[in-house]
């Protein structure tokens, strides 16, 4: 099939930006779509012009690297998906797709579809662990963890920080993300230990990096490609109540 | 009290500030609506319902100082947030696909409160300022349907009307946006906050808009 490709481009952060458009004329269906954006790479590289530069590693849905927004949507058209999973197929002969780097003033441009997560790596570095001892490994069944929470916490613990949530809210909220990791650890006895100091310290320190304030449009749970649930920000509030209040 | 201005202070407190504040303000609208109805039973039980109300003055006034804070609360709040929120949205995509991922009314919060406080605003100069310079006349029920400043007036009408719509906008979101920001997010929960939410969003507006329908288009008879 035949897709017109409009590429947001930009050599570094300080310099202008404008969409570069690409004529794809051999594109198969089975193809992820960053088989395609290799194929364009490749036929830049021929004409001796700089390949668009985007971020991926493994390609199979699991790490967290990749994330573009194509046609408006984070990760594309689907639901639960990555962009290294997303396949030409879902696409149609014919079709333009505009492709555009994760839009925040927290996630400052690096190149062409890349951007500076960092902010996310400041906010788990603020409490996104346990740092108690907890000894040689015990018997399975020591520390009883009802199936719900384990459940709950493993659905939350999927989170890759790949950015979407922050890239399609309307004020670049990381809100999901943090949630997420809050979740993840106060649902289980180890986390539960250290999740007041946690709670605080790690909504302080989104506080200082550059992201808006969520106000509940629930953008960033269509976009997970994880799925994580607003059911963690709910969690999460009430982490911050019980910790600024008990 | 440092804790309290922190607690209030962080992005989490910002929204729970939004919907403490949103939340009283609607317990005022069950009030404010129940005192319109009255009009449906003439301008004897009304005029006797604000006139009730202006002998208790100094409950009343206290009440409206109380709200005041609460509404200006409410306003500043977003408005700092909005700006906040700006500056986190620099830059903006080429094509938005907001519209498949939220809800308008979610997206629109701004604009609807925006507008619902020009109607406050021209609501508070005009009908209550009138009620306030009322001394002992209690023509009150003239003044809600005079040609002037009420429902006589084709123009406030309208935007009466197009204010309390927008408001049922605004409170789509709203009302069940405060039970997520206070947590209260359970699937056992999720329908009835979903039916309650409607009483706000669907009900309290209709009855408010019931008046200048019944009072100023179909009797008023333009």
């Amino acid at each position: 099939m035949k897709v017109t490709l409009k590429i947001w481009r930009q050599k570094d952060g300080n310099a202008q930006g404008s969409f570069g458009t690409y004529q794809m004329d051999d594109v198969s269906g089975d193809m992820s779509f960053f088989e395609m954006l290799d194929l364009l790479n490749e036929s830049l590289v021929m004409k001796n012009e700089e390949p668009v530069a985007f971020d991926h590693d493994c390609r199979e849905g699991i790490c967290g690297t990749c994330g573009v927004v194509i046609n408006g949507r984070a990760h594309g058209p689907l639901r639960g998906v990555t962009t290294c999973q997303l396949h030409m197929r879902s696409y149609k002969d014919g079709d333009t797709i505009v492709i555009e780097p994760w839009r925040a003033t927290a996630f400052p441009l690096i190149k062409d579809l890349i951007v500076d997560r960092r902010a996310f790596d400041n906010i788990m570095s603020a409490g996104g662990y346990v740092s108690i001892n907890a000894g040689g490994a015990q018997d399975a069944n020591a520390t009883p963890i009802p199936k719900a929470n384990a459940d709950e916490a493993m659905d939350a613990a999927s989170c890759i920080g790949c950015g979407a949530c922050v890239a399609s809210c309307k004020n670049s909220s990381a809100m999901l993300f943090l949630s997420a990791k809050v979740s993840q650890l106060a649902l289980l006895p180890q986390g539960k230990v250290e999740r007041k100091e946690r709670a605080l310290n790690m909504i302080a320190a989104m506080d200082e990096e550059n992201f808006g304030g969520c106000t509940n449009t629930g953008a960033c749970e269509v976009e997970c490609p994880k799925e994580i649930s607003l059911v963690h920000i709910a969690r999460l509030n009430r982490e911050y109540l019980r910790a600024s209040l008990a | 009290m440092n804790w309290f201005f922190n607690f209030f202070d962080s992005s989490i407190g910002k929204k729970i500030q939004m919907a403490l504040t949103g939340l009283m303000l609607c317990a005022f609208l069950i009030i404010h609506l129940i005192g319109n109805l009255v009009l449906f039973a003439g301008s004897e039980a009304f005029n006797g319902y604000v006139g009730a109300l202006s002998s208790l003055k100094p409950v009343v006034r206290a009440i409206e100082v109380i709200l005041a804070l609460i509404f200006i609360g409410h306003v500043i709040n977003a408005i700092r947030l909005t700006l906040e929120n700006w500056r986190s949205t620099e830059k903006k995509y080429k094509v938005n696909g907001a519209g498949e991922t939220s809800s308008l009314p979610s997206r629109t919060m701004g604009v609807t409160g925006s507008i619902i406080f020009i109607f406050l605003v021209v609501h508070l100069s005009t009908i209550w300022w009138q009620f306030q310079v009322q001394h002992g006349g209690g023509h009150f029920y003239d003044i809600v349907m005079s040609a002037n400043i009420g429902f006589g007036n084709v123009l406030i009408t309208i935007l009466y009307i197009v204010a309390m719509f927008l408001l049922g906008f605004h409170l789509r979101h709203g009302f069940q946006s405060a039970f997520q920001t206070f947590g209260i997010r359970y699937n056992k929960y999720g329908t009835f906050i979903e039916w309650v939410s409607a009483i706000f969003w669907l009900l309290i507006p209709l009855g408010f808009v019931s008046i200048p329908i019944y009072f100023g288009l179909l009797k008023g008879g333009f």
